[in-house]
Order: C-alpha cells, then sequence, then structure tokens
C-alpha cells in the first residue's frame, strides 16, 4: 500500500487510469498538484496559453479517440475560463474530467483571493461536478468522474479540489479502485427487444425511408454497425453536422448533411419520407426548422442512449432507448434473418426520385463571377490534396459549413466541430489536442480570420511542444457567417461583421517560429497546399484569401419546412 | 395541469440546487418546493409542484432523471396520492372578527396554535385547495402572515417509493 498526499493520489490515479497528456494552467491553488506532476514523467502535462484551449485540446482528443480529455486548473479565473469549453463538451456529449483547484476548505465562502463558485458557475453546462470534502475520498471521485464522464450519454464532469485536500505533509493510503457503482446512476446498456422489433417491421414495410444519423452514432461507436444497416436495406442515409464519417461520405447511398445547410437531396428526402429512423440524434433545430412543418408524412423511429433526447421537440412513434450499438446490432440481426424490404418497387421509385433532387442541387457553386477564389474550391482542393484522409478541425462560420459541405468523411471521428454551442476559437486547440495524441496524422484546422483570433495564443504552445498541425485560414475579411445573416435578413446592413485591421497572418506565423503562406489566387493554392502537407514536422499557416461576398447555400429558410431552401442568392425552392 | 413530482435524492449538499438549476435552465416553474430528510440518512425527500402539459411534464421527469443525484422519482398525480401542505397564518382577530375566524377555523378543522388579545395563529393541514378556500373564507378578516410548507404526498394503497 502507497502511502500519498491528496495531490500525488491525483496525479497517480490519472497515471492508473492511463491518462497520457493532461492540458492546463497552473496558479495558487493548484500548486500541491503541479508540484505532484512535477515529480513523475508519465502523466504529461501541455502548459496552454489560456485555460479555454486546455478545454478544447482535451475535447479534441476525446473526440477523436473517444477517451475523456483531461484538463487543470486553478481556482477563480482559470476556472471560469474553461466555462466555454466545458459548455462546449457539454453540449455536443464529449467526455472531459476538468480538475480545477479551489481555495482551501477554510476560505470557501469568505470572497478569498481567486475564490469562485465553480460548482455553482460549471452546474449547468456539466453532466456532473463533485467537490472533495476529504482527501481519502479523491481516488473514488476521480474514478467516479471518469466513469460518469465516458458512460451513457457522454459529457464533462468537473471535479472541484480545495487547496487543503491536497496538501504535501498529509499521506493516507492509497489504491486504484477498480470499477465505481453509484446507485443513482446506471445507464441502459439494451434497448426494449419488443420496441427494436416493431422498428424492424416498420422499416421493411418503408416506401420512402431515409436513414438519419447524428453525432451519437460516432459517440457510441456504432458507426460500422450503422454501414451495415444502411447497405443491407439498401436505403439512403444523411447525417448530421455532428456525425459526419459514421456512413461514408463517398458512398453511393449517402445523401450528405442534412439541416439548415444540408444538401438539397437530404433536406427534400427527409420531408418528403414516410418513414425516418433517427439514429443517436437528437432533432436539433438546426436541422428540423419548424417541427410544426416537419417531415409531415413520416414515421419516426428514434435510438438513442438518452431518453431525454427522444419526443423533446419532434414525438417519436416508436421511441428505443438504448445504446446504439446494441441496439443497431439487434436491429441488424432481426433484419438479416428477414425476407427483406417489402416494397421493391416503392423503393425503386423513392430511388429515382432521389436521383432526380440529386442533380437539381449537387452542392454546385460558380467560380465564373469573380476573380477571387471560392471558399468551396479550397475545400475541395485540400480533400484532394490530403486524399480525404485528414482529421479536419473547425471553427464557426461559412468556412465550418463550407468544410462540413465539401470534405467527404469516410471514417467517423475525422470530422472534429463545435456543432451544438457553435465556439468560434474551438477549432484551432482541437487540432492540437489531436495532433499530440496522433503524431503521425495529418490534422487541418479550416477556420476563419474572425474565429482563429480567438485563440490565437496557442501558436506559442504550438511552439513549445512541437506540434505541427496545418491551419487553412479561409479569410474573407470578414465574419462571414454574420454577414450572410446581414445580406438575407438586415438589406445588407453589415453591423459590426466586418473585421478592419486584421493582422498579417504571416508575420504572425512567423513571430511565434511557424511558417505562414498567403495565398491570393488560384494557381497558387494546390501547391501551397502541397507545401503545407510536405512540412511535416512545421506548423504552417496558410491564409487563404477568398470571395467575401460568397454565401453558403442551400440554406434552410426560416421557420419554414426542411424542404424550403434558397438555393442561391436568387433562387429558392 | 398541475403535476407532484416526488422525489428521492442524495442528500448531499449541492443537490438540491441541481433540481432546482434544471427547472429555471430549462424555463420549467415550480409552484412549490418541499424537501426534508428522510428515515434513511443518506436521503432526502423532495417533492414539487409543477405545471404543464404532457410533453413538458415528461421532459421534467426525463431530465430530473437524469441528474446523478435523483435516485428514484414518481410524478404522483399519475396515481391515486394523499397530498398534504401545511399552513401557518396569522390573522386579525378583533371584535366581531375574532368569533368569524374562530367558527372559520372550526369549519376547515384548523387550530388556533397560538393567541393574543388582537391575533390568531392558526394552523392547517390539507391540499393546497382546502388551503387556498380557508384563505378566501377568512378574507374579510386581515391576514397579517401566511406561511405554508408546500405540497408533500405520498401515494395510495401499495404503491412505495424507495430503494
Ligand atoms: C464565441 C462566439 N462568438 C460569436 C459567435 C457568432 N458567430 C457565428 S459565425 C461568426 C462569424 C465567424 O467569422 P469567421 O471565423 O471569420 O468565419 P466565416 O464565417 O467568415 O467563415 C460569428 C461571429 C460564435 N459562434 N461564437
Ligand atoms: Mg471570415
Amino acid at each position: 500500500m502507497d502511502y500519498l498526499s491528496g495531490a500525488e493520489m491525483v496525479v497517480r490515479l490519472l497515471q492508473d487510469e492511463g491518462v497520457e497528456y493532461i492540458y492546463g494552467y497552473p496558479g495558487g491553488a493548484a500548486l500541491h498538484i503541479y508540484d505532484a506532476l512535477f515529480r513523475q514523467d508519465r502523466v504529461k502535462h501541455v502548459l496552454v496559453r489560456h485555460e479555454q484551449a486546455a478545454t478544447h485540446m482535451a475535447d479534441g482528443y476525446a473526440r477523436a479517440s473517444g477517451k475523456p480529455g483531461v484538463v487543470l486548473v486553478t481556482s477563480g479565473p482559470g476556472a471560469t475560463n474553461t466555462i466555454t469549453g466545458i459548455a462546449t463538451a457539454f453540449t455536443d456529449s464529449i467526455p472531459m474530467v476538468v480538475l480545477s483547484a479551489q481555495v482551501a476548505t477554510q476560505l470557501i465562502g469568505e470572497d478569498a483571493f481567486q475564490e469562485t463558485d465553480m460548482m455553482g458557475i460549471s452546474r449547468p453546462v456539466v453532466k456532473h461536478n463533485f467537490s472533495i470534502r476529504r482527501p481519502e475520498d479523491i481516488p473514488v471521485v476521480l474514478k467516479k468522474a471518469f466513469y460518469i464522464a465516458s458512460t451513457g450519454r457522454p459529457g464533462p464532469v468537473v471535479v472541484d479540489i480545495p487547496k487543503d485536500m491536497t496538501a504535501p505533509d498529509q499521506k493516507y493510503p492509497y489504491t486504484h479502485p477498480k470499477e465505481v457503482r453509484l446507485r443513482s446512476y446506471t445507464p441502459v446498456v439494451r434497448g426494449h427487444a419488443g420496441q427494436i422489433r416493431k422498428a424492424a417491421d416498420l422499416l421493411l414495410q418503408a416506401e420512402k425511408p431515409v436513414i438519419y444519423s447524428g453525432g451519437g452514432v460516432i459517440l457510441g461507436g456504432a458507426s460500422s454497425l450503422l454501414t451495415e444497416l444502411v447497405r443491407l436495406l439498401g436505403y439512403p442515409c444523411t447525417n448530421t453536422l455532428m456525425g459526419l464519417g459514421a456512413y461514408p461520405g463517398t458512398d453511393p447511398q449517402f445523401l450528405g448533411m442534412l439541416g439548415m445547410h444540408g444538401s438539397y437531396e437530404a433536406n427534400m428526402a427527409m420531408h418528403h419520407a414516410d418513414l425516418i429512423l433517427a439514429v443517436g440524434a437528437r432533432f436539433d433545430d438546426r436541422v428540423t426548422n419548424n417541427t410544426a412543418k416537419f417531415c409531415p408524412d413520416a414515421k419516426i423511429i428514434h435510438i438513442d442512449v438518452d431518453p431525454a433526447s427522444i419526443s423533446k421537440t419532434v414525438r417519436a412513434d416508436v421511441p428505443i432507448v438504448g445504446p446504439v450499438d446494441s441496439v443497431l446490432r439487434e436491429l441488424l440481426a432481426l433484419l438479416r434473418d428477414s425476407d427483406g424490404p417489402a416494397q421493391p418497387a416503392a423503393l425503386k421509385s423513392w430511388w429515382a426520385q432521389i436521383d432526380e433532387w440529386r442533380k437539381r442541387h449537387g452542392g454546385r457553386y460558380r467560380t465564373d463571377d469573380s476573380k477571387l477564389m471560392k471558399p468551396q474550391e479550397v475545400i475541395e482542393a485540400l480533400y484532394r490534396v490530403s486524399r480525404g484522409d485528414a482529421y479536419v478541425t473547425s471553427d464557426v462560420g461559412q468556412h465550418q459549413m463550407f468544410a462540413a459541405q465539401y470534405y467527404k468523411f469516410d471514417r467517423p471521428n475525422r470530422w472534429i466541430n463545435s456543432g451544438g454551442l457553435g465556439t468560434m476559437g474551438f477549432g484551432f486547440p482541437a487540432a492540437m489536442g489531436i495532433k499530440l495524441n496522433y503524431p503521425d496524422e495529418l490534422v487541418v484546422c479550416v477556420t476563419g480570420e474572425g474565429s482563429i483570433q480567438m485563440n490565437i495564443q496557442e501558436l506559442s504552445t504550438c511552439l513549445q511542444y512541437s506540434i505541427p498541425v496545418k491551419i487553412l485560414n479561409l479569410n474573407n475579411q470578414s465574419l462571414g457567417m454574420v454577414r450572410q445573416w446581414q445580406d438575407m435578413n438586415y438589406q445588407s446592413r453589415h453591423s459590426h461583421s466586418y473585421l478592419e485591421s486584421l493582422p498579417d497572418f504571416v508575420k504572425l506565423a512567423e513571430a511565434y517560429g511557424h511558417v505562414g503562406v498567403r495565398v491570393e489566387s488560384r494557381d497558387e493554392l494546390v501547391p501551397a497546399l502541397e507545401k503545407a502537407l510536405a512540412l511535416e514536422d512545421r506548423l504552417v499557416f496558410l491564409d487563404v484569401h477568398v470571395d467575401p461576398e460568397e454565401h453558403v447555400y442551400p440554406m434552410q429558410v426560416a421557420q419554414q419546412s426542411m424542404c424550403d431552401m434558397w438555393l442561391s442568392k436568387t433562387e429558392r425552392t | 395541469m398541475r403535476h407532484i413530482i416526488s422525489i428521492l435524492l442524495e442528500n448531499e449538499s449541492g443537490a438540491l440546487s441541481r433540481v432546482v438549476g434544471l427547472f429555471s435552465q430549462r424555463g420549467y416553474n415550480i409552484e412549490t418546493l418541499n424537501v426534508a430528510p428522510t428515515d434513511d440518512p443518506t436521503l432526502s425527500r423532495l417533492t414539487l409542484t409543477t405545471r404543464g402539459d404532457d410533453r413538458v411534464v415528461e421532459q421534467i421527469t426525463k431530465q430530473l432523471n437524469k441528474l446523478i443525484e435523483v435516485v428514484k422519482l414518481v410524478d404522483l398525480s399519475e396515481g391515486d396520492h394523499i397530498e398534504r401542505d401545511l399552513m401557518l397564518i396569522k390573522v386579525k382577530a378583533t371584535g366581531g372578527m375574532r368569533a368569524e375566524v374562530k367558527r372559520c377555523v372550526d369549519i376547515f378543522r384548523g387550530q388556533i396554535v397560538d393567541l393574543t388579545n388582537s391575533i390568531y395563529t392558526i394552523q392547517l393541514v390539507g391540499t393546497s385547495q382546502k388551503l387556498d378556500a380557508f384563505l378566501a373564507a377568512v378574507s374579510d378578516a386581515q391576514i397579517l402572515e401566511v406561511a405554508r410548507s408546500g405540497v408533500s404526498g405520498i401515494s395510495r394503497g401499495e404503491k412505495i417509493l424507495s430503494l
């Protein structure tokens, strides 16, 4: 039996949980823990330049690996700086453990220096949070934090650790808890067999089916099962922004993304479907548009591990609560034993209809109306040069939508973006978290000149730890997505969406010791991308100037149905 | 519709704020709230009343169930149940009103638990509806102070909310 201080127990538990990297920033209340970190070398700590970035790094790693990312910060401002990152992870159900130091127990409540109620502040944006009351509880509480973060519907868990809990001179017996149990937390392990049978029957009878899958399929490690199911049935499949990669993006049965900026065919197919199988998706408002007009003819089967996601915004006819992998496995078994879809003629004309829709708007855009490069062609070039095999992170705005639309993800966990919260500043640190853990992979952050400046200080961290991500800045010199809404809804009154005084990003990258390249014309684009990829061990910042007038299409018409869309600046369905 | 939701909650600090926070965060309203320890020192029992259509109440119960410290939950209004609210009320009792208020207390089977020359302190137990009715009945007298416990409830018959 080892006798350890609270601080040493924190670090030892991380070791025993197999945590390789943690991301953080020190300060008074965290110093005992930082000292324990210093005296070992198994858990590696990455010093960020802003705590928000630490959470996004942990988050990026978690999204790529499926394992919880770990963050360590000090009390007060250190803790509050993590809130945006915690909320980002919470909204997208990402497993994360955030250790926030706290002032000593006897100071709590006295408005002590750097005291802030982290339990209260984080409460609405965590899956759960704990405060350590006795040092000897540290191993079990941290184990519970990992357990809660990564099971059921995953999410961030905060553990608030008052400084006296980690005092170096008080030692306690340490054992690694092999497992923990909570009487009030028992995630479901299987779906209801009767409901799954009902779902199978409905699926086989469908004439105009669509399979709509979301981030839950990726989080639940069920992408290959989903793919098998879609292929077995021969039905069309669409993914949400969070679900891209769960079904191969280059497959002929794939309709593309659905929703606000979804493809014409995906939104049309949804609206006209007679059956929708929703898997690990939550009928978010950015998908459904006006729920009162949502898919009027469709019966809905909804599989989700979180019962609260079912029938929240759109009523499910066949709700199935359970982990997507086990439910899909059972569903597949039933479908394999069946005689197959019962309406082949109807399905044939359904596909014919879908192919018609595909012809109408196959994600086209015009390159002839401006000398400037179009953001879409930049993403297509990236896709070709990287052979569709990069980890692509993104920020929030037009560039994010273009990346989602034009980079075809054939594999899950490769498209990493803040879908639910829409956090500008997410993409770059997320890319760093991935690159650090997958050093042999190509990791590209597709960003905009607005978003990148929200965490640009991390260029410094990349230098310190040699994190050679590629930054593809689609520089349209404006908060493009805001500008697009102003064009469409406010007669082009561009209120505060124009970014004046942009820095020279090339010089900025160089100032931080990296490589910067400006790309202003079409013929420079592919060579610049190739050069960036060839410089494997350097961070390369590609500042690509694109047409600021470009809009993202399709775009659903607000408050209407799935199938009411703008297809270009002048064309409406 | 009005619902009475009763919860067994881990008896830990912060647990209550999660329940209350959930309501304000998601825009649900709490009409009454009552919390107290149970025979099991690790559990408290919380009972709240809320209003909403079936979809809203279904969401409320699902979201409550997701809270890690919610151990068990029942919507008492789904079945036969007993509900009780306790009210302590101070009423001005002078002149003719002294007898009038006393009569009301008797009719409603309340008790006068304290008195001065000019004030009755009355205790009344019953459904919220009954307490509301009493308040209306004595409204001619001057009501000086009202303290209500909020609804507490339990199902009738064999049904039991326990671990
Ligand atoms: C932290 C944060 N603040 C504000 C917004 C609102 N917002 C959404 S997109 C956008 C513009 C983003 O500009 P840029 O990064 O240059 O991307 P572009 O749309 O030009 O491609 C803004 C301000 C947000 N999503 N996140
Ligand atoms: Mg921009």
